[in-house]
């Protein structure tokens, strides 16, 4: 008998999405759809700037943060400089694309087509003075912290 | 390397349960790995999707993300999904006799 231990595989996950940058944005979507892919049931749920990702107005903007991001191995101000974040998100957006990595229009779509729902936050939409009509047509409801976490019964949290 | 047994034959698997060789398959075999993974019948459009998961790793060396296959194989995602619940790549892969697909989408 193989001593290993047996967890139990993962079966429901709820995923925050907190950042409105590209590369704040799009981990939380690629494991959403990871998860629907494998037979996970998934949520998304969408707060703080997070929400631009679902944003008619600005979810085909989503840009990567070029100031303040040491990983990106530039000078803070050069990162500064007119045009370079839209160089680098025009970079990346090239990479992903390679990858199969949809563009985040695109990508909600076929997250919710997939059968994860998506979700904003009601505090945030308050407070931004967003409504209905300014979201996208895959979100499926405005929540609160108290329904997000009635949805997410059974789930493993995960915020990013 | 781990085998199975499908209608009667012992037939090698890899690490995830697929198919090691791609000879070892037929509709048959197709057709009793989707019973096991709790698809009763493959209709035209389950064959479809199959077809061209095959096809695209036969000339790829890798099955297509759920990206291409919504695209190109003629099948949307929700129609995906509703013909494979427990995930359309992986499940398609399986079924088809092909190694889950590599990529993360």
């Amino acid at each position: 008998m193989s001593e290993e231990t047996k967890y139990e595989p993962i079966k429901k996950v709820s995923i925050i999405i907190s950042k409105g940058t590209l590369e704040g944005v799009y981990p939380g979507l690629i494991m959403a759809n990871g998860a629907r892919m494998e037979g996970i049931e998934a949520n998304l749920f969408f707060t703080f700037f997070g929400l631009d990702a679902i944003v008619n107005k600005s979810m085909d903007h989503l840009h990567v943060a070029t100031v303040g991001n040491p990983a990106m191995h530039i000078p803070t101000i050069i990162g500064a400089l007119p045009g370079m974040s839209a160089f680098a998100t025009s970079k990346m957006m090239k990479e992903m694309e390679k990858l199969d990595i949809p563009p985040a229009r695109e990508f909600i779509t076929m997250i919710h087509d997939a059968g994860c729902k998506i979700f904003a936050c009601k505090a945030t939409v308050d407070m931004f003075h967003l409504k209905k009509e300014d979201f996208c047509e895959e979100v499926d409801d405005v929540i609160t912290v108290g329904q997000f976490y009635e949805e997410s019964a059974g789930a493993s949290i995960i915020f990013t | 390397m781990a085998t199975i047994d499908l209608l009667g034959k012992q037939i090698e698997v890899d690490a995830d349960g697929n198919l090691v060789n791609l000879d070892d398959w037929n509709e048959d075999i197709a057709k009793e790995i989707a019973r096991t993974e709790g698809i009763p019948e493959l209709t035209d459009r389950h064959w479809l999707v199959i077809n061209f998961m095959r096809k695209e790793f036969i000339e790829k060396g890798d099955g297509p993300t759920v990206r291409r296959l919504t695209k190109e194989s003629g099948v949307g995602t929700k129609e995906l999904y509703a013909l494979f619940p427990k995930g359309p790549a992986k499940k398609a892969a399986r079924i088809g006799g092909i190694p889950k697909p590599k990529g993360c989408v």
